[in-house]
């Protein structure tokens, strides 16, 4: 057993017992335990809802110890935008993928920023679909290799990746929108940190607030996970620079 | 309270805000647009919510999230909005949650037209989204009515957790009737067993539609299909005109319901024996009544805005028993009595079709009437 | 009982106005009855027409293809509606907006210069109450009184300064109307 004054490390009172079900290496378990570790510092496990994407995260609600609704893909910000209204006094999340939020999902997510919805969203840019087996996604990097892109994605016919904490910070409705990544300890810090403003700036009522997060996905990329890390590094953080795209004058004075 | 005269949409949205309504999200679309251009002034002067979509399938899934609340919430939209919605029809059935959805319909397929069709009744009431569900349906014939149902579709989402929808045609909306509103309802706290509205003193809900086990997704059908037995029982609604004494019965709903009953008027004054009889659930349909028609009447005339949808439900009732004839109008074209009062001529006649699908024949009696 | 009035005319002419306070009316007067516009995709400026059915029963279709009174504001809708008019029926035509007579002989045909007799009284914009003043004297399912007080109960408190003009038009058409009716009587 250990002893109360030597435990450094426990399970988040936001999460369940329940293991995830996450492949290992997977960065999503770092940023589901980012978020409990929020909702149970900030004190609002019990008032807060969240909505699950479809996709690898789809089974979210079975970790995170918080009531769960589970949208249709891409569709989270428009329940989340249908359980605010109703009950602005709550806290509401979704965590989306990047198929879900920047393909499928893409008018439901510019549209609830762009009214300034007083969510908060966690997004996820893993550059692959990863449930379905990895296929490309809007997020998949110019050459890289997927099972719809075998030979590279070829930005002539398949496009560019977007970038989507650059492209909502152009919205009025949004008070904050960071990019971080997930792929070492320091940035997990600054993650957690980012997550907390974006919980923080939904609990003023300072308007819409996403968190993107670049991860890693070892089983579809085909790397052992340290070299999935590095790859984030070498080459997700080149093409999605880390930084603050919009923080709200009235977000920026608070202190987390 | 006295009667005032309402547009049907207008008279919709009261009724709805009457009923309890907390939320609302649509889209514009023709022509169903009054309802949210009511509440939108409507709600936000009673502090309730309002946000008019990016598009139908963002609001039908704002209707999603309101609904796992427990909130009374409701969307509109006319037939290619509706088509965009029926993945939301589908994730709301099965995840059980109460929604009111309300279909003015116009003409399709496609982009159609703006005017008054009933061609969505299949999509309504037999299928639409994914998926084994059941959903009711009702299907109001004037203004009023459609103000009765409103309240009532409410309560019966609640109560059977489950869509229902609303289903009538651009004239009803557009039309304008002297009509009663109910008593506003206060809104009640909103507290049931299965709600999602933060754990606050209670063990955390999920509510979803996943079931990645299939005997657990096939237990849920199975408890899905119990309640719509406990509906079929319960809740089939419907009007009866002139029945007593029928010798052959007309079968519409809404619109095509009220001008049958304009022409069965008419050959009742010639001393014709014709009833009818005006589906108000077309979901559950009124198969018992049918039924029991079928073993003292001599013919059965569907008539309808469509291509002969409700037509196949009224021959599953008949079951072969006695000829069902069909008459419809379609793409945007309303019938007048006459068209109908001319199809009883025939039946009286005893001119029906045999051994041909009676919407073959249809088609070739309307060779000479439709305009090219 | 039931009982039909089509009103056809120009977008902008007051067509659905002059449905609805018949249909005011007869709600006031206790009767059942349905007012319903057919629309088009265009918000202004197309043609545009409705039907009043009144009724002492629950009233079946709202469309009638034969009606018995119609009021014809401009001439595509005389051409088209003169046709229409059940034998026996009535068919009021603003005269300003046409340039025939009447083709048909089984229905009483009057023809009221509605655009004159608008801007005499101070407003062309009174064009739909003269033609229901004009209605009502040749098709007299209501009385012209009770269109008065339907009006006068039902114009939004903003509108109702504009009252005495709005009887006054509705005078000169049922005066018009009845003058004609009495010539063709004689």
């Amino acid at each position: 057993m250990v002893a109360p004054n030597n435990l450094v490390y426990d399970r988040p009172e936001g999460f369940t017992d329940t293991p995830t079900h996450y492949c290992p290496g997977c960065t999503h378990g770092v940023a589901h335990r980012l978020i409990a570790e929020v909702l149970e510092e900030m004190n609002i496990i019990p008032r807060t809802i969240g909505v699950a994407p479809v996709g690898c995260s789809v089974f979210a609600y079975n970790y995170f110890d918080t009531d769960f609704v589970e949208a249709p893909h891409g569709r989270a910000p428009a329940m989340a935008t249908g359980i605010k209204r109703v009950l602005p006094d709550r806290i509401v999340f979704t965590y989306q993928g990047d198929g879900d939020l920047a393909s499928i999902g893409m008018g439901e997510i510019v549209h609830a920023a762009a009214r300034g919805e007083n969510i908060t969203v966690v997004f996820i840019n893993n550059a692959n679909y990863g449930m379905t087996g990895g296929q490309m996604a809007p997020t998949t990097l110019p050459g890289m290799k997927t099972t719809s892109s075998p030979n590279g994605r070829d930005v002539e016919t398949q496009g560019y990746p977007i970038k989507m904490a650059e492209m909502l910070s152009t919205l009025d409705g949004v008070g904050y929108c960071v990019r971080r990544s997930l792929h070492d300890p320091k940035n997990i810090r600054l993650a957690k940190k980012a997550i907390r403003t974006a919980f923080e700036t939904q609990a003023r009522g300072l308007g819409f607030s996403m968190v993107e997060l670049l991860s890693t996905c070892p089983t579809n990329w085909g790397m052992t996970p340290v070299n999935a890390l590095k790859f984030v590094e070498e080459h997700m953080v080149p093409a999605f620079p880390l930084g603050d795209y919009k923080v709200a004058a009235s977000v920026a004075q608070i202190k987390v | 309270m006295p009667k005032e005269l309402w547009k049907g949409n207008e008279a919709i949205a009261e009724a709805a805000v009457r009923a309890g309504l907390q939320a609302y999200f649509g889209y514009p679309i023709t022509p169903q647009t009054e309802i949210l251009e009511y509440l939108s002034r409507r709600m936000p002067e009673l502090g309730r919510a309002f946000v008019q979509a990016e598009s139908e399938l963002g609001a039908i899934n704002m209707v999603y999230g309101a609904a796992c609340t427990g909130a009374r919430v409701m969307s509109t939209s006319s037939s290619p909005g509706v088509s965009l919605m029926m993945e939301g029809l589908s994730y709301i059935a099965g995840t059980e949650v109460p929604a009111v959805l309300v279909n003015v319909m116009r003409g399709g397929p496609g982009l159609g037209n703006i005017a008054p069709a009933q061609s969505d009744y299949n999509q309504a009431v037999h299928g639409g989204g994914h998926g084994d569900y059941p959903r009711i349906v009702l299907a109001p014939s004037s203004v009023q009515e459609a103000i009765d149902l409103m309240g009532l579709s409410f309560d019966l989402a609640e109560k059977y957790r489950m869509i229902c929808m609303v289903i009538l045609d651009g004239s009803i909306g557009q039309m304008m009737e002297p009509a009663e509103m109910p008593e506003m309802k206060p809104i009640t706290e909103r507290k049931f067993d299965w709600n999602t509205d933060g754990a606050i003193n209670r063990e955390r809900r999920i509510l979803s539609s996943i079931y990645i086990d299939p005997p657990a997704e096939e237990v849920a059908n199975f408890r899905l299909a119990k309640r719509w037995q406990e509906v079929q029982a319960n809740e089939v609604r419907y009007k009866e005109y002139f029945l007593d004494d029928a010798e052959f019965v007309i079968v519409g709903f809404g619109t095509a319901g009220r001008v049958a009953l304009s022409a069965v008027r008419a050959a009742r004054a010639e001393g014709i024996k014709v009833g009818l009889l005006r589906p108000i659930t077309v979901s559950p349909y009124p198969y018992e009544v049918i039924d029991q028609l079928a073993g003292r009447v001599s013919a059965f005339l569907v008539t309808e805005m469509n291509m002969g949808q409700m037509f196949d439900d009224v021959r599953l009732a008949v079951r072969g028993r006695v000829p069902v004839e069909f008459y419809g109008r379609t793409g945007g074209v309303v019938p007048f009595p006459d068209e109908i009062l001319a199809e009883i001529h025939r039946i009286a006649a005893g001119q029906w079709s045999v051994d041909r699908d009676p919407r073959d024949s249809w088609q070739t009696r309307m060779a000479s009437v439709i305009e090219r | 009982m039931q009982k039909e009035i089509l009103i056809a005319g120009f977008g902008g002419q007051g067509v659905l106005f002059a449905g609805q306070v018949l249909a005011y009316a007869a709600m006031d007067s206790g009767k059942i009855v349905t007012w319903i516009p057919s629309y088009g995709p265009e918000m202004r400026g197309g043609t545009a027409n409705c039907t009043v059915v009144v009724a002492d029963e629950e009233i079946g279709s709202p469309l009638v293809k034969n009606p018995p009174a119609v009021i014809a504001l401009n001439l595509p809708s005389f051409d088209k509606y003169e046709d229409l008019v059940q034998p026996g029926g009535v068919l009021i035509v603003n005269q300003s907006m046409v340039d025939r007579t009447a083709k048909r002989t089984d229905i009483t045909t009057i023809f009221v210069p509605g655009n004159e007799v608008a801007e005499e009284t101070g407003d062309r914009r009174l064009l739909n109450m003269v033609m229901v003043g004009a209605l009502l004297a040749a098709y007299p399912i209501l009385s012209l009184d009770e269109a008065k007080a339907a009006l006068k109960a039902h114009l939004p408190a903003k509108h109702q300064k504009l009252i005495p003009n709005n009887y006054a038009a509705m005078d000169k058409g049922y005066a018009h109307a009845k003058a004609q009716m009495e010539k063709v009587a004689a």
